[in-house]
């Protein structure tokens, strides 16, 4: 007893290398510690520290009324994040698994997302938890369903490829006045590490950064894939192409200036992600670059994508399913020849 | 019987309830006339629902209608004017234009959440407004309003079984006016009481006559006192009846005739006037007063409404996102210490360690803590709380069966609608149980099987007779 009303309250030990999942952590951990406005609601994320321990210990140091376990229940967990925001809460709304997030769908898309459109009502809300696919989740632990809600006009939707700008952008969203979805790629959660700032910093929500710069064609990714895109193009220096490398961060809204910058300069665009093809990010940046940078386009844009499928379940079939290096080098040396 | 309310409380809830519908008879010649720009929505017949219920909150307190609750916002505090502007889509109006009818609401002052079109929505939504005025102190209470039809949605369930485990200081007005749109409830719920529904949440109940507005209130405030006081959500069934169709366009051919003579016969304002008259809370000259002043206060706020031009085409552009501080001070009223919900005061010790759990390569420590805090000890409370409760509220059997046997007693009206009609529906209106419930000073009956069916000290029904 005694020592586990010790441990309730030690600050976690920031360590010099961050996982995406300590840095998750750590931004819900800060931001809870300076405003006593930020709650967690979410399904086991209080006694158990949630599906991944991204809130462990979080109940123990802010007690039962600032991290809710709920029942099984999605709509419910945005609904009354929706309803604490109003009264100036700042709740943060785990989705066990980001696959259960279209339970909730109508929450999300009627209520929250268009409050302020209508009514002037702010929902400073996040709703965040884990996604995407290789780590055979099978079709309902895999998904990235994220163009189902940049197509939703007042939300904001961010999706990160590291620790720095997981931990920045995280408290970005808590910070803003709007309902934000937030993805975490759980590929990622475990298998990066980056060293962070001990002092509190933000990342700023909207703007996409150039990881690789290059002239000859530009790639533009998110999440887990711009971790491909970057390999990819380590190999494809080799061939003599130099690809620069786009991570969005933030999928609405879209940073277009640093998409069409890029473009001016390589005149070539290859889109990769994980999200299926149809409908998917790379659909939209080809429509924004046909309208707004024709004349800077010396071949087609690209794309590599996940298949038009769900996400099935064996290993053979997920890989085949899935964008990897290979099928990014191979588009990019078709595209470098144009 | 005694007068419970003051007289300035009977007489609000008079003004109210004719209020309102004075309000939706302008708003049908304002749909004539072609001023309104889409549905209009009646809540003809049930005024002493919104009227009653509403008027049971007080004014730092919550509420969210429905898009028959006119009278409740106009309770809340909500000028006529800006309900003829929201139907007439009109820039001075809430929501300048962007939505109609009901669908706004107020965060500042007022206390008011907008409603969305997908029913049961606002149930999570005020479970979270009454959670989180928990949080901060302020002993709130949060209302909002739910069909016969809508108690079907999913989120009528997720909502309510949430508010139930928070134990939320929420109140929900089960409206059943025996039509979700052309769908009679006996098709929807297989339930004689929808009240019934508490069961499913371990939560209170109360089956009430909505066309009575003196009970609707004296159940309302009684709930809003409770949920106020820690007892958790509390439900409310008010049966009453949707006289005119879904909306204009729907004439409502699916009543039978006998249903709706039934209800129009039993309208909650002339049953009330009745009552008000014969307990001499009004007289010919004072309903005269009301009607003058209704009728020249409307005639401003319509004039106001008609003036008012329609929003600038490129307005539809703006407003999607909160752009800031300068847009939004999001801030929250604090009415208890902070110190109270940050650490150490906010921290609970764990109350044993699962040596190895928690050892994986994701986590902290190599025991991490399983289970927390005051859990054993909040389980203690409520048992001894429940023990406590039962023995102040149980009812003795013999008062149990007559409060059952009066809530299936027809009433008399009923008695004249020919048996095999579907319009014996009405007839199975719980009566109010007779005086001895609450003579004998015995609480209605909380937790009993039957959902407690209001004592008849109502007002209304002493007129009827």
């Amino acid at each position: 007893m005694a020592t586990a009303a010790k441990e309730t309250n030690a600050k976690p030990e920031i360590a010099t290398q961050v996982t995406f999942l300590e840095a998750i952590k750590q931004a819900m951990y800060e931001e809870m510690e300076r405003d006593p406005a930020v709650v967690l609601i979410g399904e086991d994320i209080g006694v158990y520290g949630g599906a991944f321990k991204t809130s462990e210990g979080l109940l123990e140091r802010f007690g039962w009324e600032r991290v809710i376990d709920t029942p099984i229940s999605e709509s419910a967990i945005i609904g009354a994040a929706c309803g604490m925001s109003y009264l100036g809460l700042r709740p943060i709304a785990e989705m066990q698994f980001i696959d259960f997030i279209v339970c909730a769908f109508n929450q999300i898309t009627n209520f929250v997302a268009k409050g302020h459109y209508l009514w002037n009502a702010p929902a400073p809300i996040v709703i965040r938890g884990p996604s995407g696919g290789g780590v055979h989740g099978g079709p309902f632990h895999s998904a990235n369903p994220e163009m189902y809600f940049v197509h939703t006009p007042g939300l904001k939707v961010i999706y990160p490829s590291t620790p720095y700008d997981a931990k920045g952008l995280l408290k970005s969203a808590v910070r803003d006045n709007n309902p934000v979805l937030f993805f975490e790629h759980k590929f990622l959660y475990r298998r990066i590490k980056e060293e962070l700032p001990a002092e509190d910093y933000t990342v700023p929500i909207g703007k996409a950064v150039v990881r690789r710069e290059g002239k000859h064609l530009t790639i533009i990714s998110y999440a887990a894939m711009m971790h491909t895109s970057l390999e990819a193009a380590a190999d494809l220096a080799n061939e003599g192409i130099e690809a620069e490398v786009i991570d969005l961060r933030t999928l609405l809204p879209l940073d277009e200036d640093t998409i069409l910058a890029s473009i001016k300069k390589t005149n070539k665009c290859l889109v990769v992600h994980e999200d299926t093809k149809t409908g998917g990010i790379a659909g939209e940046i080809a429509a924004i670059l046909c309208e707004r940078a024709f004349g800077d386009l010396d071949g087609p844009l690209m794309r590599v994508t996940a298949l038009d499928t769900p996400v099935p379940y064996a290993p053979s079939l997920e890989e085949f399913f899935l964008p990897n290096k290979e099928k990014v080098l191979h588009a990019a040396r078709t595209l470098a020849k144009y | 019987m005694t007068k419970e309310l003051t007289r300035q409380q009977y007489l609000d809830l008079y003004y109210f309830m004719r209020l309102n519908r004075a309000v939706e008879d302008m708003m049908v010649k304002l749909f004539r006339q072609n001023k309104i720009v889409g549905g209009l929505y009646s809540s003809l017949g049930q005024e002493a629902v919104s009227v009653g219920s509403a008027y049971a909150l007080e004014q730092k307190d919550w509420l969210a209608p429905m898009i028959r609750n006119i009278g409740a916002l106009l309770v809340k505090g909500v000028p006529p004017r800006d309900i003829f502007m929201q139907h007439m889509a009109k820039y001075d109006s809430p929501t300048k234009g962007k939505d109609g009818t009901s669908h706004f609401g107020d965060l500042e002052n007022l206390h008011i959440v907008s409603p969305i079109s997908m029913l049961g929505d606002l149930i999570p939504v005020m479970t979270g407004v009454a959670i989180a005025g928990r949080y901060l102190g302020q002993k709130i209470v949060a209302m909002t309003w739910i069909g016969d039809g809508g108690s079907s949605t999913g989120v009528f369930h997720e909502g309510l079984n949430f508010a139930a485990v928070q134990k939320a200081p929420f109140v929900l007005v089960l409206e059943n006016n025996q039509w979700a749109y052309s769908t009679p409830v006996k098709r929807q719920v297989p339930l004689e009481n929808l009240a019934d529904r508490a069961k499913a949440y371990g939560i209170s109940s109360y089956s009430v006559d909505g066309n009575d507005v003196v009970a609707v209130y004296t159940t309302a405030k009684e709930a809003v006192d409770r949920a106020r006081n820690g007892e958790g959500p509390i439900l409310i069934e008010v049966k009453t009846f949707r006289r005119l169709g879904h909306a204009q366009h729907d004439p409502a051919e699916y009543v039978p005739k006998e249903m709706r003579a039934y209800w129009e016969a039993r309208d909650p304002i002339l049953l009330y006037e009745k009552f008000l008259f014969s307990e001499k809370l009004l007289d010919e000259k004072s309903k005269k007063e009301f009607e003058e002043k209704i009728e020249k206060l409307l005639s401003a706020e319509r004039d106001f409404a008609e003036n008012s031009p329609m929003p600038p085409a490129e307005f539809a552009e703006q407003g999607v996102y909160c752009t800031g501080d300068d847009c939004h001070k999001v801030a929250p009223k604090w009415q208890r210490p902070i110190a109270e919900v940050t650490p150490p005061k906010s921290s609970v010790a764990a109350v044993w360690t699962v040596q190895g759990f928690g050892s994986g390569k994701g986590s902290g420590g190599a025991s991490a803590p399983i289970h927390f805090g005051d859990t054993l000890k909040l389980e203690e409370k409520t048992e001894s709380a429940t023990d406590k409760k039962s023995k102040d509220t149980e009812v003795p059997e013999a008062v149990a069966e007559t409060i059952e046997a009066a809530a299936v007693k027809p009433v008399k009206v009923a008695a004249k609608v020919p048996s095999k009609s579907a319009a014996k529906i009405p007839a199975k209106i719980p009566v109010k149980a007779p005086v001895n419930a609450r003579a004998k000073n015995k609480p209605a009956p909380k937790k009993s099987a039957k959902p407690a069916v209001v004592p008849a000290k109502s007002a209304a029904r002493k007129a009827r007779r």
